[in-house]
């Protein structure tokens, strides 16, 4: 039952959660699916490329600024908001080219991620990650939307709301990765 | 607290004014053709569209499965109509092994996804939950918008497969591989199964569109009063579905994307040690395609409730509206959707009995499943307590609610036989399944879901169904049901197998030919029938009796207090305040109580 005065978190707000549980779920799938196909024959063991450390603390920085510019945007500090969301955004495709190079070095040491030669080990490592990128590109162009929205709108834009979902999400998509940086470094 | 005290809160512009859809009457903004009817942004339009697309594939899947049925029940005959029809796939007038084989993958993936699942609960939450709950649309229209088009287009993807040079895919609903996964592995492996995963792959974004809109507006979107406790139990059961489809079906999504990568970019998840005649063996090691069972099933178990769970609530609500009585045990029907929506997860392995899981494992998945009896018979005496000694109004909607129910125990009770391990050895694969799961799952649902637009039509469309034709879809379907169903429980016990195209050269199963003949010839029968209720249906739309009253069936949830003809936006002034539960019929002398009406003084408190 609800009370006058309570407040209630709001739809879209409440959409993404709901969303965010949705994308564990994917990722949590194909977590066990590679315990389970680790328990059985034929599994390579490989040393993680040392750029996936890069592109972490690229990720974890890009939190920062991503709660930064949330502060900027509610004190209405607009030019320190534009800076620090532009930084968010190209920070989002740094990893991912931090990403492609760790891909990159793998097929160099001769490990290919896809293809007949290819391990599951490693194809679960490719599969994995770039799923999680296509979540960081989706943050991209989200702020990119907002960002374009902020100049185009010819009435003021007040409301933070947008703003804070992307921040959320920003958050969300760091934390998966850390998850699965973790996972693929000491849970193998 | 209305929808729109919660958005003044956030006191916010641009975002705020997309979710402030409140289009009150006195601003009702003009409409095209195509803003109404082809891109509607309106729940209850996008409820038609659900329902009408959902049709048509049911015409599909149910016309595929006469097909088959004519192959099966006729194994010697020639139809040349047949070849006019099906052209190379049935040269002769007699339907091919491939043609038989992609017509049974697609009738099983029409009717599970496109009918029972986006049909279903697609037409259903979409019309209901802002209709039941008092909100003036979904959490996002947008969204919404979105899930019936990704819908409409895995409809597309799905029917072009149909008409490839190869064939639609052929290695049935369930897609395991190696047959998924490998193109040299039959003909219907090729481009057919390229555009079933597409089509399945659109068809999952569809469902989490939909299903997170559907939970946020039951959480967030309820009117003034509208507790948890106070909606009716078709919301819960829609909240439930939508929950349990928000969890599995991203699993499955992993499940598909993994098979993508064996397809196509010659990763080993699921393949292993494989030689193909004509191609030779192949470079593939150490996948397994066990891993693959596990992920589908995963989200393949939980999709039967996801059909089940949205039939329960809507026969709860138009059994107790047409007995007159309260639902029995409202609280304990709640708690046994939660406790079925848990165990949706923790029975998934029972598919795979025979796959050489572990038998202690399985003895685990045989106690869940074993578990699901318990809500399922809790809600089933709920049923028949709320029918106990009412004052029935045998309206074709509650005539396919007690069918429901009987449907569901007979097909509940083999549900027993089928959770034990060791009577799977026998039965795993068998007629028995089939005759199972149609039951308790695809007929049932149906039922659920023909119960559902007899009682809502009126609401839809401001015009009633033809009741005499209602009766004779009513009887002709449930007699039907049960001859074509009935007599596999024993083919199934005999050791006759699914799947199989012929079995009339096999000297064990020779013996069913005549009772193959039978259900074929009833399978039709009940199939036409089913066209009979789509005259009504169209028919009814344009020239059905006229609505002359808000509330036809005397009911006291929020939908019927909306005008005949509801506009977008749903209430013309302020959305109403809710006092009560659904569910006062008969109290204190009076036969229905509305949700609206506050609670009198001189009333004993529920």
């Amino acid at each position: 039952m609800q009370h006058e005065g309570q407040v209630r978190l709001h739809p879209q707000k409440f959409v993404l959660w709901v969303a965010m549980g949705s994308i564990v779920m994917m990722f949590a799938g194909l977590t066990s699916a590679y315990i389970v196909k680790k328990s059985q024959a034929n599994w390579l063991e490989f040393a993680l490329p040392t750029v996936f450390w890069f592109s972490t603390i690229t990720i974890l920085f890009s939190s920062l600024t991503v709660h930064l510019a949330l502060k900027a945007f509610k004190a209405r500090e607009m030019k320190q908001y534009r800076l620090l969301i532009t930084v968010t955004a190209a920070l989002g495709l740094l990893f991912m080219a931090l990403q492609i190079m760790g891909f990159s070095n793998l097929e160099l040491r001769n490990i290919p991620l896809f293809g007949p030669k290819s391990n599951s080990a490693t194809s679960f490592l490719g599969v994995i990650t770039i799923l999680h990128m296509a979540h960081v590109l989706g943050g991209v162009i989200a702020i990119l939307i907002v960002f374009l929205r902020a100049y185009n709108s010819k009435v003021k834009n007040y409301s933070s709301v947008g703003i804070e979902i992307i921040s959320t999400y920003w958050h969300f998509v760091d934390i998966l990765w850390i998850y699965l940086f973790i996972f693929f470094n000491w849970l193998r | 607290m209305s929808n729109e005290v919660v958005l003044d809160l956030h006191g916010s512009t641009s975002i705020a004014h997309d979710v402030h859809h409140g289009h009150d009457a006195h601003h009702e903004h003009h409409e095209t053709f195509i803003s109404k009817y082809v891109f509607s942004m309106d729940h209850k339009m996008i409820a038609k569209q659900f329902l009408i697309t959902g049709m048509f594939w049911a015409v599909m899947g149910g016309l595929m499965s006469v097909l088959f049925r004519l192959q099966l029940g006729y194994p010697d005959s020639t139809f040349p109509w047949l070849e006019d029809i099906l052209g190379k796939w049935a040269k002769g007038g007699h339907i091919s092994a491939e043609a038989y084989y992609a017509l049974v993958t697609t009738h099983g993936t029409v009717l599970v996804f496109f009918v029972l699942t986006a049909g279903l609960s697609g037409t259903f939450a979409n019309f209901l939950i802002p209709l039941q709950v008092g909100a003036r649309d979904m959490a996002s229209p947008m969204m919404n918008m979105l899930s019936f088009w990704f819908f409409f287009l895995a409809g597309i993807v799905m029917l072009s497969s149909i008409f490839v040079e190869t064939g639609p895919f052929s290695g049935g609903w369930t897609a395991y591989p190696p047959l998924s996964a490998l193109g040299s592995a039959s003909p219907g492996s090729k481009t057919g199964m390229d555009l079933w995963i597409v089509s399945m792959a659109l068809f999952v974004v569809s469902s989490l569109l939909g299903g997170l809109n559907y939970i946020a507006t039951v959480l967030n979107m309820r009117t003034k009063g509208m507790s948890m406790t106070r909606l009716p139990l078709t919301i819960w059961a829609l909240f439930f579905t939508a929950v349990l489809g928000v969890l599995s079906f991203p699993v499955l999504f992993s499940g598909f994307i993994l098979l993508i990568f064996d397809r196509n970019f010659g990763t080993s998840f699921y393949l292993s040690d494989i030689f193909v005649n004509g191609v030779g063996a192949l470079p593939n090691e150490g996948g397994s395609a066990i891993l693959y069972q596990h992920l589908f099933w995963f989200l393949g178990h939980p999709e039967v409730y996801i059909i089940l769970l949205p039939a329960m609530g809507m026969v709860s609500e138009i059994l107790s509206t047409n007995a007159r009585k309260p639902i029995f045990g409202y609280m304990a029907m709640i708690g046994s959707m939660f406790a079925i929506a848990i165990l949706a997860f923790l029975v998934w392995a029972h598919h795979m009995f025979v796959t050489g899981l572990n038998p202690f494992l399985g003895s685990i998945f045989v106690l869940l499943t074993l578990l699901i009896a318990v809500p399922s018979a809790i809600k089933v005496f709920n049923w028949l307590t709320t029918l106990w000694r009412g004052n029935i109004r045998f309206t074709p909607a509650m005539m396919f609610a007690i069918g429901f129910v009987s449907l569901f125990i007979s097909g509940g009770l083999t549900g027993i036989w089928l959770g034990n391990s060791a009577l799977d050895i026998h039965l795993h694969d068998t007629y028995f399944v089939i005759a199972h799961f149609h039951i308790v799952m695809g007929v049932a649902s149906m039922f659920g879901m023909f119960a559902g637009i007899y009682h809502w039509f009126p609401k839809m469309y401001g015009r009633y169904l033809n009741n005499t034709l209602g009766y004779v879809h009513f009887w002709i379907t449930i007699t039907g049901a049960y001859l074509i169903f009935w007599p596999m429980h024993y083919e199934g016990l005999a050791g006759m197998p699914r799947r199989y195209y012929d079995y009339s050269i096999w000297e064990s199963f020779k013996q069913f030919s005549d009772l193959n003949r039978f259900i074929s010839t009833v399978a039709m029968i009940v199939f036409a029938t089913q066209l009979l209720f789509l005259a009504n249906f169209f028919y009814s739309i344009f020239k059905g009796r006229k609505l002359t009253t808000k509330n036809p069936w005397d009911s006291t949830t929020l939908e019927w207090t909306t005008p005949i003809k509801p506009g977008h936006g749903n209430w013309p002034g302020e959305i109403p305040e809710v006092y009560r539960w659904a569910y006062d019929y008969g109290k204190d002398g009076r036969d229905f109580i509305s949700q609206t009406t506050p609670v009198g003084a001189d009333e004993s408190v529920h």
